[in-house]
């Protein structure tokens, strides 16, 4: 019993240790900016640059089109498979983990061969169309995480029971799944859409080839023009990664008690 | 006579302030089966996990056959045990589950095999040692965690509820048939149970647990029928209780529904006037039609229920009332609801607890 | 949970057979009506699905068989015998492996001491909270923290200077194989520990004692019942972990430009400029990748039905 504990508090040091040096050290780097000591110039030097708040709410926005779109797509469909078609769940399943196997830029490249301006849907023909794209590749890259969100949402629920309930009080199914399901799986659906801006809002290789100037390709510039910026940026980016997991976890408490697992 | 096999000698556990066993001592001889007996909470498994070696006692001292074995890992003590949950590994078969123990103790496999065989045999699933858990219903899953358990031999086994997750039928055969086994191999057991039939049933000893304290240590004659305390009495089996008062102390004699009775059982603590309990198990309770007993009372029947070879009847008495089981007679009807009764009940069955 | 193969979940609970017909009414009537709210509710998925993962993902795979006049070559898929792409390949692979092993092997220990190490409470919600956002904390910026923190002017790289050690003299770069690969496992271990962890709770208290009480130590209950229960999914997790350093691009092309050519990063750079000088090779490289994770992929598969029939 005794060294087993000892070996659990070394192996849990060690691992604290390779997650928490990286951040100490990038930290201590993006204050390193000046040659007196430590100043916090480097972040009033992001701060204050026209292209981060630009590229920032670009990505927000994207973000944000990719979560509602996505779950637009999702929703319906998983609601479906639960109720109408368990023989189906495997399909879906499959298809919704796909993105987890093919690489993004296996995606994109896709795309740029299928939606070209010679194709016969030429959304890269206009900036708009190109916006439309880039949101539908994150609607891709963020599918496995919220069709996970929003089927665990739906299962803690007894959909069954409730579709019955609400097909006895007359209602349509459009009805049924906009005033029964849809508030019962708001905190799923919640998790779901944080989820997916803390994969959006960091990406690169997908924007970067449709030549979007998102955050992550405006921190890759910075980083190739810069030195101690990129630190700030790294900073930036785990704070705001850790503020989409967090609200996750917070939302977690206010998740049906049957979602519990112990 | 018998030979002491397990000594419990003053064991004391407490969780987080909570004193759950509270200095037991208990002595089993060798080859007994012993039930631990007692409702939720009232530390049955605790005591058996000590035994195990699970949980450390906080004082107090566990001989097995005359040696502390309180210094010993629980992989060293040669305990065998079964689990409320079969607890039976997923990833072997049962050939497997049954062997890990001597595969274990480095026997060879041939031997392993002829083991293997063997238990198989004796739990009645010959043929089924390729089988694995999950294609197993919850009566087979535990014989085999019971053969995995009796496999290498231990000097001793516990088992933990080993039925209360299966349905009643399969419980029944199922204790007859661990305790037939039990008897085959003349292994020292400790059952633990809630389930009063169940200890009353299979044991050769039951000891009574409540709130971490010992009640009673008895045969199950004993613990029925001469239960020694109110907790007992009322724990195990159904009871009836009459309200009396005392008449005469000296003369043991109480006055219960306007008649005087003498009661053997009165302690000789009661005074006169003094409000007592006298209590009896419903089959002490007969329809006096024709019946001497010394104690005679009028009712009316208030409920009748009928359970098979006997029917249990609710006499309602005034400001009293008791439950009679009387033997299901083909050829006479039980009396209606409602119906007037006279009942007789032998003063030398009525015990009378203390408040 | 993401485990790429545990697609039939035991809580779906039965297969339907089908619309019931209920009482009342004209009972086709209400079959179509039912007909056609499923397919508006499924229809949107199964497009999308269709446009923006299966299709464009076909397309590179018939493009690498195509030459540029769209005529049936093999020779796109020959070319990627060309040492410098075979040499990306290796170390693409070498990289994944490498990271997944690594990480699916300490995040494991990580997972088993906050979970059955008797360590206080707190720390398995924090480790797991912290797991949840590592896993996520990938690409440009994670890049940033390592130069920071083992870029040659690094935090740890000038402290062990300080201590008199010279990390780069002794030969280390983070634009290295090994620089990467460290690197990687910062999301490799966290997406490790937040996959295993439902995994080891779901290893019964009740294995370990009985086990024990037949007399196993706890290095063999291990052995003989604890990992060979994990395994179905620690190999599962060790190809998701293998496609995800696969894939990955944005920390490697921060981190080393392109002095270390792993696939991806040849395969974006072919898409930006066709530095290969063909469209064709470019379609044969994401084929390539593709054959690769799913090969990770079936092998997995294969070894988990033949070596886990106990598996229901
Ligand atoms: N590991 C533990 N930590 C804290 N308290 C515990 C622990 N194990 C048992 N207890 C407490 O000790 C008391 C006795 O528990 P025990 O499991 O021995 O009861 P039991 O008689 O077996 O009950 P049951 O019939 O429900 O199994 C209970 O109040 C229980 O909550
Ligand atoms: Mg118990």
């Amino acid at each position: 019993m005794k060294p087993a504990k000892l070996w659990s508090w070394i192996i849990f040091a060690f691992g604290a240790a390779y997650f928490i040096v990286p951040l100490l050290a990038t930290f201590e780097f993006s204050l390193r900016i000046r040659r007196e000591g430590y100043t916090f110039d480097a972040y009033t030097s992001v701060f204050s640059d026209g292209r981060f708040q630009a590229s920032f709410s670009y990505s927000l926005l994207i973000g944000v089109c990719a979560i509602i779109v996505g779950l637009l797509i999702v929703v319906p469909a998983a609601y479906y498979v639960r109720l109408r078609a368990p023989h189906l769940r495997p399909i879906i399943e499959f298809i919704t983990l796909l993105p987890l196997v093919i690489p993004a830029i296996i995606l994109v490249f896709g795309y740029i061969r299928m939606y070209n301006t010679s194709s016969a849907l030429p959304l890269l023909g206009t900036n708009l169309g190109t916006d439309i794209l880039l949101t539908l590749a994150y609607v891709a890259l963020a599918l496995p995480y919220m069709y996970r969100a929003v089927d665990t949402g739906l299962r803690t629920i007894d959909v069954q029971t409730l579709t019955e309930a609400a097909n006895i009080l007359g209602a349509n199914q459009a009805t049924i799944i906009a005033k029964v399901i849809f508030p019962n799986i708001i905190v799923a659906v919640l998790s779901g859409a944080f989820l997916t801006l803390a994969i959006v809002i960091g990406e690169f290789t997908i924007a970067s080839l449709l030549n979007r100037q998102v955050f992550g390709v405006y921190m890759q510039n910075v980083g190739a023009n810069r030195a101690f910026e990129p630190a700030a940026l790294a900073v930036i980016s785990f704070v705001i990664t850790w503020g989409a997991m967090g609200m996750i976890q917070l939302l977690a408490r206010f998740a049906p008690k049957t979602a519990r697992r112990d | 006579m018998a030979e002491e096999f397990l000594r419990i000698d003053k064991l004391v556990k407490t969780f987080g302030g909570n004193q759950v066993v509270k200095g037991v001592d208990l002595s089993f001889n060798k080859g007994e089966f012993v039930s631990l007996l007692g409702p939720s909470g009232c530390g049955k498994t605790t005591i058996l996990r000590m035994i195990a070696g699970f949980e450390r006692p906080d004082s107090g001292r566990i001989l097995v056959e005359g040696k502390d074995i309180s210094g010993l890992a629980p992989n060293q003590r040669k305990i065998g045990m079964v689990f409320q949950a079969y607890a039976l590994f997923p990833n072997m078969n049962v050939a497997d589950n049954i062997g890990f123990g001597l595969k274990i103790a480095g026997m060879p496999k041939p031997q392993r095999e002829a083991r293997i065989e063997e238990m198989l045999q004796l739990i009645g699933l010959s043929g089924y040692g390729k089988r694995y858990p999950f294609e197993l219903s919850g009566g087979q899953q535990q014989r085999v965690a019971l053969a995995r358990a009796l496999a290498p031999s231990p000097r001793m086994l516990l088992l933990d509820e080993p039925l209360s997750a299966l349905d009643a039928k399969i419980r029944v055969s199922l204790r007859e048939q661990i305790r037939q086994i039990q008897r085959e191999l003349g292994i020292t057991t400790v059952f633990v149970t809630h389930d009063q039939e169940e200890a009353l049933s299979i044991s050769d000893r039951i000891v009574v647990l409540n709130t971490g304290n010992v009640e009673q240590f008895g045969q199950p004659f004993e613990i029925y029928n001469r239960p020694q305390t109110r907790f007992v009495a009322t724990f195990v089996g159904t009871l009836n209780t009459l309200n009396a008062t005392v008449a005469d102390a000296g003369a043991k004699t109480v006055t219960l529904g306007g008649t005087t009775v003498t009661i053997p059982a009165l302690p000789a603590s009661a005074r006169n006037g003094e409000a007592v309990a006298l209590t009896m198990r419903p089959e002490a309770v007969s329809l006096a039609n024709g019946a001497t007993r010394d104690i005679v009372l009028d009712g009316k029947v208030a409920e009748v229920s009928f359970l098979g070879s006997v029917i249990r009847l609710k006499v309602d008495l005034g400001d009293n009332a008791v439950n009679l089981d009387t033997f299901n007679d083909q050829r006479t009807p039980p009396p209606a609801h409602g119906a007037p009764v006279r009942i007789g009940i032998a003063s030398s069955d009525v015990l009378v607890l203390e408040r | 949970m993401t485990n790429v193969s545990s697609v039939a979940d035991p809580a779906a609970g039965p297969v339907s057979t089908g619309p019931a017909v209920r009482v009342g009414g004209n009972p086709f009537r209400f079959f179509t009506r039912l007909r056609l709210g499923d397919i508006i509710a499924i229809a949107p998925f199964i497009i999308f699905a269709l446009l923006f993962l299966l299709i464009p993902t076909l397309g590179l795979v018939v493009g690498a068989f195509q030459d540029p006049q769209g005529n049936f070559t093999l020779q796109n898929v020959m070319d990627l015998a060309t040492p410098q792409i075979a040499a990306s390949f290796w170390i693409s692979i070498r990289v994944s492996v490498t990271s997944a092993v690594l990480g699916a092997a300490i995040g494991l220990a990580i997972a088993l001491a906050i979970i059955r190490g008797k360590l206080p409470s707190g720390i398995r919600s924090t480790v797991m909270t912290f797991s949840g956002v590592a896993s996520q904390f990938a690409g440009i910026p994670l890049s940033f923290a390592f130069l920071a923190t083992l870029g040659r002017l690094g935090l740890v790289t000038v402290l062990l200077k300080f201590a008199g050690f010279d990390l780069y003299k002794s030969g280390f770069n983070l634009l290295s194989f090994w620089g990467l690969t460290i690197t990687y496992l910062y999301f490799q271990i966290p997406l490790m520990i937040l996959i295993i962890a439902p995994a080891i709770d779901g290893l019964k208290k009740e294995w370990g004692e009985a086990a024990a009480t037949l007399g196993a130590t706890n290095g063999q209950f291990w052995r003989y019942i604890g990992l060979p229960v994990l395994w179905p999914n620690l190999l599962g997790t060790l190809s998701l972990l293998f496609a995800n350093a696969f894939g990955a691009i944005a920390t490697a092309y921060a981190l080393t430009g392109s002095s270390l050519n792993i696939v991806p990063i040849l395969l974006y750079a072919q898409i930006r400029g066709d530095v290969l000088h063909n469209p064709g090779l470019g379609a044969a490289l994401a084929l390539g990748m593709i054959v690769i994770t799913a090969l990770a992929n079936i092998v997995y598969l294969v070894i988990r039905t033949r070596a886990e029939r106990w598996l229901k």
